[in-house]
């Protein structure tokens, strides 16, 4: 599937089986050469970054940092972001889950077509995400003119910058259930039902609790993505500071304006979101790793 | 799966199918239409004067250029940086592993601020490089590095599963068969390996080539020398330029579908090679 980098798999530790036989051991010097190499680009390129935003965020104190989150702008970017990471995930969650539920249980024709159309957004860069709905809803946009008469505003606006979310977190949840729904097969829905149980008992009571890890997972990512999507939004947002201004546009704002400290100070929260993440997606392929051993001993 | 033309119990198919098809079309086909049916307003000259304008085209090379190289660097080191995962034990590995996808979940605006300001003539690393007479933000070098971030997990979480999936048998046959451990690399791994790993590249480069956010930063975005085509769009917009933005888009947008092609036809061919159905 195009896009997908990172899915639900859980890495059980395979350096014993390798360095236990001379077969498929390099010697110490190329051993040293690989790690050497590969975990200082690692430093280099993603350790640093991420050290240099929490070193920036404080470097002018811990009275500076805290004054830059509690400032009303920057509330309203806290709120903004929370709002529409609060409509953009129940919407793509439940098209996730009823895309994976006909295209992973049943057999149709064009199949292959929809599953690579639903990972489009991913190959669509985030500039262009943004000036579809521009196109679309903007002064000299297909609903320009009627929108304007009418007095809704959508680009430029929050309802824009809802829209564009969505675009770019669309294929998140479906993603990870689509392959995940289909390894399991249909055999124990097809109990459920054969014993009486309806669409929905099915669902909530067999289905669901086999795909929660995957669901959580999917859910995961597309929060992180919503909460930190930058290019799309930057086209559909007015950049009007305390209302149409997300967390990443606020950064972007302050940065701009050369007020370093605070711009880190936002990004620092931003950071610290996605380290969340991370934690909660590498429990998470734990508890599926844990879920799938006990199922196969 | 070969259960085509069997009766199926399960309810739901066109309830789920349907909305299914109404959110996809609603969310993304007409909106993405909309580009195309915008952009066929111009003729096919005026088009072509907008999407070959010198700045333009300064533009694709910077971008498809640098995405091409940040691509082929994270082919190389996230092999490296996979096998290390895969294969050696270290300390701090699992929490190396778990920020490998650092990239996926950090906001690329964060990214971007924080490597220029790491690479700023008086950054932590920029203060060494400059005097060096190595400029890297706010030039080409920069957008480079940004690329480099954002590609990494791309090609470690492509290849990585293939490895861990490798039996040791294949190595052992070789080496008993007399292979130095270098030609069982590239004998018998590395075409094992291939598909994955061009995959790997192609979403890399997919990525970099529409990357906006972690790249205006530290770019410089100087007209011909450090901007990149994501950043035409944008500048087209700001001039309420819409026909030409849309112009452009279309270029990418081609540009995305053939990526997406080529990466689908490389992931059945990684299943093929290797038996995994992802």
């Amino acid at each position: 599937m195009a896009g997908a980098a990172t899915s639900l798999h859980w890495h059980g530790d395979t350096a014993s089986r390798y360095e236990s036989r001379s077969a498929t051991r390099e010697a110490p010097w190329v051993k040293g050469l690989i790690l050497g190499l590969s975990l200082s680009f690692f430093a280099v390129f993603l350790l640093l970054p991420l050290f240099a935003v929490f070193v920036e965020a404080l470097r002018k104190g811990l009275e500076t940092y805290w004054a830059a989150l509690v400032e009303p702008d920057a509330l309203a970017a806290i709120r903004l972001t929370l709002i529409t990471a609060a409509i953009a995930l129940p919407l793509n969650l439940v098209f996730g889950v009823a895309a994976a539920w006909a295209i992973a249980k049943f057999e149709f024709r064009g199949k292959e077509l929809l599953t690579t159309l639903i990972d489009l957004p991913f190959s669509v860069s985030p500039v262009i995400a943004g000036l579809i709905y521009v196109l679309i809803f903007g002064a000299q946009g297909w609903f320009g003119p009627w929108l304007a008469g009418h007095d809704i505003q959508i680009v430029f606006a929050v309802p824009g910058i809802v829209l564009a979310t969505v675009f770019v977190t669309f294929p998140f949840v479906a993603r990870e259930l689509i392959p995940l729904m289909q390894a399991q097969g249909r055999e124990e829905e097809e109990a459920a039902v054969v014993l009486g149980a309806n669409g929905w008992q099915t669902f909530w009571y067999v289905t669901l609790p086999n795909i929660k890890w995957g669901l959580l997972y999917g859910v995961i990512l597309c929060n992180a993505r919503a909460m930190g999507e930058f290019g799309a939004v930057s086209v559909v947002s007015g950049h009007i500071r305390g209302q149409t201004n997300t967390m990443p546009l606020h950064v972007e704002i302050l940065y701009n304006e050369y007020n370093f400290a605070a711009a880190f100070a936002v990004a620092s929260v931003l950071a610290l979101l996605a380290l969340v993440t991370l934690v909660i997606k590498s429990w998470v392929e734990w508890k599926a790793g844990q879920a799938q051993a006990a199922t196969e001993a | 799966m070969a259960r085509r033309g069997s009766f199926n119990v399960l309810p739901g198919f066109n309830l789920a199918l349907g909305y299914t098809l109404v959110y996809l079309s609603l969310v993304v086909l007409i909106p993405l239409a909309a580009v195309f049916i915008k952009s066929s307003a111009l003729s096919f000259g005026e088009f072509w004067e907008v999407v070959s304008a010198p700045r333009v085209v300064a533009s694709y090379r910077v971008s498809f250029g640098l995405s091409l190289l940040a691509a082929a660097i994270n082919t190389v080191f996230g092999l490296m940086l996979a096998w290390a995962l895969v294969r050696y034990s270290f300390p701090g590995k699992k929490l190396v592993d778990a920020l490998v996808d650092l990239p996926f979940a950090l906001p690329t605006a964060v990214a971007g601020i924080a490597l220029t300001a790491l690479y700023a003539g008086n950054g932590w690393l920029g203060q060494y490089l400059e005097p060096l007479g190595i400029k890297v933000a706010f030039a080409p070098l920069g957008i480079l590095v940004a690329l480099i971030f954002i590609g990494l997990p791309f090609v470690v979480r492509t290849v990585q599963p293939i490895l861990e999936d490798l039996d040791t048998e294949l190595e052992e046959a070789a080496a008993s068969l007399g292979a130095a451990r270098g030609q069982t690399f590239r004998l018998v791994l590395l075409p094992i390996l291939l598909p994955a790993l061009m995959t790997g590249f192609a979403l890399a480069f997919a990525r970099a080539v529409g990357e906006y956010g972690s790249v205006i930063f530290i770019a410089g975005n100087l007209p011909f020398v450090s901007e990149i085509t994501p950043l035409m769009i944008i500048t087209k917009l700001e001039q309420y330029d819409y026909t030409g933005a849309t112009a452009i888009a279309v270029v990418m947008l081609v540009l995305s579908f053939i990526l997406l092609l080529v990466i689908n036809l490389l992931q059945a061919w990684t299943a093929r090679r290797t038996g995994r159905n992802r």
